[in-house]
C-alpha cells in the first residue's frame, strides 16, 4: 500500500493559492523531506495530510484513505510534530500525555514508558510553563509517537533541542522504528537543513511559493541545488 | 464516545482547578453585583418581579465572564489539534465543553444564589427554593449550549471579548424571559411553591431547540 | 434560477415601481381611515409589510447559510449575506416606523406592549452583530463558514424568540397597534397590495446588490489577469466584512524551474 498519493493537491487562503498543483507518491515505510522558504507552503502540506486542513482542489490519499472524506480512518494512524506543540501549559507533561492516552484509547503505561524515552520522568508532574521549550518539545514528541502511528508528519522536529536531547529522541523519529501495523514508520518531514535534512530523505520535495520546484529521489538531488531554493 | 467526554471533562476540570480563571471570577462579579445594586436601587430588600430580574440579570452577565474563556485554553499552543488529531467524534467536545460551563454555572449559582437571598431579598428563599432550582436548572442548560456555540464561534475572532457578549445577550432574551416570570412568584412575599408550567416548557423547548442546532453545527466550527 | 437573483434587477425594478405606484394610490385614496387613530393609521401599511419581509429575509438568510454549509460553495455565502444585509435595513425601518405610529398613538416614542415590536428590537440586535462578527474573522473561508453557523443559530432564534416575548405579554393591555387578522375588506386589499410591494423593493434591492458583486469580482478578475502578464506581485486584499464571489485562485508568476526527471515509477 502507499503511504501517500497526492494529485495536483491545492489548497487556498481566500484568493491566494498556497499549494497547487503538488503530485507525488510515497511508498510505506520511506521517508519524504520538503525543504523551501517560509511561506512556501511546507507547513500547509504537512496539516493537510494530517486531516486538520481539508484540499482545496485535487485528490489526496493518506494510508490508503482518501480525504476529506475517509478523514477520520486516518486519524489515530498518523501522528504529527507541528511548530506548536499542542499541549496545555497549565498541565504537566504527564497529565498532557494521559489526556492524550485516554483519547486515543491507549494504557497509562505507554505514557510511563515514553516520559522515561524522552528523558522527562523526573518532572514530569511539573506544569509545562515552568519547563524549558526544549524540555516541552520532548514532551510534544512523545506525544506526537504515543499512539505508534504508522505516519508520521514532522515540522522541523529539532528546533530548540539540544545535542543531548537529540540524541535522546532520534530513535523515536527514526525511520526504523517498527509500527503496530507491522512495517517501517512512514515519514515526512519539513526541513531548513539542506545538508542534514537530505540524509534523511527517500525522496525530496522542494516547494516555491506553493508550487514544485523539485521532486526527485535523493540520490538525484546535491544539496547546493536546495539551497538555490531559499533564494 | 463517553471515554472521550469523560477524558475532555477531566482536562477542563483539571485546567480550570489550575489556573482559577472562570469559576472565582464569576463568584466573585456576582457578589460585587449584588452590592452595586443595592446602592444603585437603595433598597434594602427586594422581592418579586425586581428581585427575579435582578438575580437573573446578575446570573447572566456573571456567565459572560465564564463563556469567554471557554476556548482560551484550547486556542493556544495548538491545543485543540491534538484533539483534532484524536480519532474521536467531534461532538465529544461540544457535549465536554457544555457539561464543564454548566458545572461551573451551578457552582456560581450555589454561592449567588445564598449570597442574594442574603443581601438582596426580602421573603424567605424556603417556599420557593425547591422550584428555584428546577428553573434554574433548565435555564442553566439554554445559557451553557448557547454560550459554548458561541464562545467557539468567537474565540479565534479579535475583539473577542467584546463580540463573545453582543452575540449571547440577544440569544439568550427568552431564557431571560422564561426564567425571571418563572422566578418571580418564587421569590414574592407571599410564595407558592410550584413554578408556572408555561414558563418551564419554554426553556425545555428553548434548550431542545438550541441543542439540537448546536449540535448540528458544532462541527463547521472545529473542522477547517 | 439564475444564481444572481430571482430576475434581472431592470425587470423587477419595474415591477416594483407599478406596484409601489397601485399599493400608494390604495393607501391614501381607497382604504378607509380608521375610526380610533386616524390617518395616522395608514402607517401600518408600511409598518408591517417591512417587519413582514425583514423577518422573511432573516430566516431565508439562515436558509441560505445551510445551503453554504451543506455544499461549501461559497456563492451560497454571498447570497446569505445579502439577504441578511437587506433585511437589516428593512428592520431598521420598521423600528423607524414603528416607532413614529406609537408615538402617534401613544404619545411615546418607544412602547414595550406591543410585543411584535419588542421582538423586533431583540433581533435587530442580535442582527446588527453579524457585520462586525464577519469583520472579526480574517480568512474568509473561516468567515464565511462561522457567518452561515451564525445565520442559521439566529434564523432558528426568530420564532423562538417571537412565542417567548409574546408569552411574556399575553396578559398586558390589548396590543397598540392593532391585530393583522380581522381586517375588514378593503383594508385587508390595500394591505396586501403593500406586502407586495415592499416584497418586491426587498427582491430588486436584493438582485441588485448580487448584479453589483458580480459586476466588481468580474472586475477583479480581469484586473488580476493584467497583473499576472505584467508579473506585478499581488496585493494583499484588503479585509473586509462583506464575502466577495469566489475567482479561479491566482495562478502565481512564473518560476524558473528546478524539476528534473520525475521519480520513477509515478504514474504521469
Amino acid at each position: 500500500m502507499r503511504a501517500l498519493e497526492l494529485e495536483e493537491l491545492a489548497r487556498n487562503h481566500g484568493e491566494r493559492r498556497v499549494l497547487s498543483g503538488v503530485s507525488l507518491t510515497l511508498e510505506a515505510g520511506e521517508t519524504l523531506v520538503v525543504f523551501g522558504p517560509n511561506g512556501a507552503g511546507k507547513t500547509t502540506l504537512l496539516r493537510v495530510l494530517a486531516t486538520l486542513l481539508r484540499p482545496h482542489g485535487g485528490s489526496v490519499r493518506v494510508l490508503g484513505c482518501g480525504l476529506p472524506q475517509e478523514g477520520w480512518a486516518v486519524r489515530g494512524r498518523v501522528g504529527m510534530l507541528a511548530h506548536e506543540p499542542m499541549l496545555y501549559r497549565e498541565l504537566s507533561a504527564r497529565e498532557n500525555l494521559l489526556y492524550h492516552a485516554r483519547l486515543h484509547g491507549l494504557a497509562r503505561a505507554r505514557v510511563v514508558e515514553l516520559l522515561e524515552r524522552v528523558g522527562m520522568s523526573d518532572r514530569a508532574d511539573e506544569p509545562l510553563r515552568t519547563l524549558s521549550r526544549g524540555m516541552v518539545q520532548r514532551v510534544a514528541i512523545a506525544r506526537a509517537v504515543l499512539h505508534d502511528p504508522e505516519l508520521l508528519l514532522l515540522d522541523e522536529p529539532y528546533a530548540h533541542l539540544d545535542p543531548a536531547a537529540r540524541e535522546l529522541v532520534d530513535p523515536l523519529l527514526c525511520a526504523g522504528a517498527p509500527t503496530r501495523a507491522g512495517g517501517r514508520r512512514t515519514r515526512v518531514i519539513s526541513s531548513h537543513d539542506p545538508t542534514g535534512g537530505l540524509q534523511e530523505a527517500d525522496l525530496v520535495l522542494g516547494l516555491r511559493a506553493g508550487r514544485v520546484a523539485v521532486l526527485r529521489e535523493r540520490a538525484a538531488v546535491r544539496s547546493s541545488e536546495l539551497v538555490e531554493l531559499y533564494r | 464516545m463517553k471515554r472521550t467526554v469523560g477524558a475532555l471533562l477531566r482536562k477542563e476540570m483539571l485546567v480550570e482547578l489550575r489556573t482559577l480563571e472562570s469559576v472565582p471570577g464569576m463568584s466573585l462579579f456576582s457578589l460585587t453585583t449584588f452590592v452595586v445594586f443595592h446602592f444603585a436601587l437603595n433598597r434594602n430588600s427586594i422581592d418579586g418581579d425586581l428581585a427575579a430580574g435582578i438575580l437573573w440579570v446578575t446570573l447572566l452577565f456573571a456567565a459572560m465572564l465564564g463563556i469567554n474563556r471557554l476556548f482560551v485554553a484550547d486556542s493556544e499552543e495548538g491545543a485543540l489539534d491534538g484533539f483534532l488529531l484524536a480519532p474521536v467524534d467531534r461532538s465529544a467536545l461540544l457535549a465536554a465543553k457544555v457539561l464543564a460551563l454548566l458545572s461551573y454555572l451551578v457552582v456560581l449559582e450555589l454561592v449567588a444564589v445564598p449570597a442574594f437571598a442574603l443581601l438582596l431579598l426580602g421573603p424567605s428563599l424556603d417556599p420557593g427554593l425547591g422550584g428555584l432550582v428546577a428553573v434554574l436548572a433548565l435555564g442553566d442548560i439554554g445559557v451553557a449550549v448557547v454560550g459554548t456555540l458561541i464562545s467557539a464561534l468567537t474565540v479565534r475572532t479579535r475583539a473577542r471579548d467584546l463580540l463573545g457578549p453582543l452575540l449571547t445577550l440577544p440569544l439568550l432574551v427568552p431564557v431571560v424571559i422564561a426564567g425571571a416570570r418563572a422566578s418571580s412568584p418564587l421569590l414574592a412575599l407571599h410564595a407558592s411553591g410550584t413554578p408556572s408550567g408555561r414558563w418551564l416548557l419554554t426553556l425545555a423547548l428553548y434548550d431542545l431547540l438550541f441543542g439540537l442546532i448546536a449540535y448540528a453545527l458544532f462541527d463547521f466550527l472545529v473542522e477547517d | 434560477m439564475d444564481w444572481k437573483g430571482l430576475a434581472t434587477p431592470r425587470v423587477l425594478a419595474v415591477a416594483t415601481a407599478v406596484v409601489m405606484a397601485a399599493a400608494l394610490t390604495l393607501v391614501f385614496f381607497y382604504a378607509p381611515l380608521e375610526a380610533e387613530q386616524g390617518f395616522l393609521q395608514k402607517i401600518f401599511y408600511v409598518h408591517v409589510p417591512l417587519a413582514i419581509v425583514s423577518l422573511c429575509g432573516f430566516i431565508a438568510g439562515g436558509i441560505l447559510a445551510i445551503a453554504h454549509l451543506r455544499t461549501g460553495d461559497s456563492r451560497w455565502d454571498v447570497r446569505s449575506y445579502v439577504a441578511i444585509h437587506m433585511s437589516l435595513i428593512f428592520g431598521l425601518a420598521t423600528l423607524i416606523t414603528g416607532s413614529i405610529w406609537a408615538k402617534g398613538s401613544w404619545g411615546h416614542w418607544w412602547v414595550w406592549n406591543e410585543p411584535t415590536l419588542v421582538s423586533f428590537l431583540i433581533v435587530f440586535l442580535l442582527y446588527a452583530t453579524y457585520q462586525p462578527l464577519r469583520f472579526a474573522i480574517e480568512d474568509p473561508e473561516r468567515q464565511a463558514r462561522y457567518a452561515s453557523v451564525f445565520a442559521i443559530t439566529a434564523g432558528a432564534f426568530v420564532p423562538m424568540n417571537f412565542i417567548a416575548v409574546r408569552l411574556s405579554s399575553a396578559y398586558v393591555h390589548p396590543r397598540v397597534l392593532g391585530a393583522t387578522g380581522n381586517l375588514p375588506g378593503p383594508m385587508e386589499l390595500t394591505f396586501v397590495i403593500s406586502l407586495a410591494a415592499i416584497a418586491l423593493l426587498y427582491a430588486t434591492l436584493y438582485s441588485l446588490e448580487l448584479h453589483t458583486k458580480h459586476a466588481r469580482a468580474q472586475l477583479r478578475a480581469l484586473r488580476r489577469r493584467v497583473d499576472e502578464r505584467t508579473d506585478v506581485p499581488e496585493r494583499a486584499s484588503a479585509r473586509s466584512a462583506a464575502p466577495s464571489l469566489p475567482l479561479p485562485p491566482r495562478t502565481v508568476g512564473t518560476i524558473t524551474s528546478m524539476s528534473g526527471r520525475p521519480r520513477a515509477g509515478r504514474e504521469a
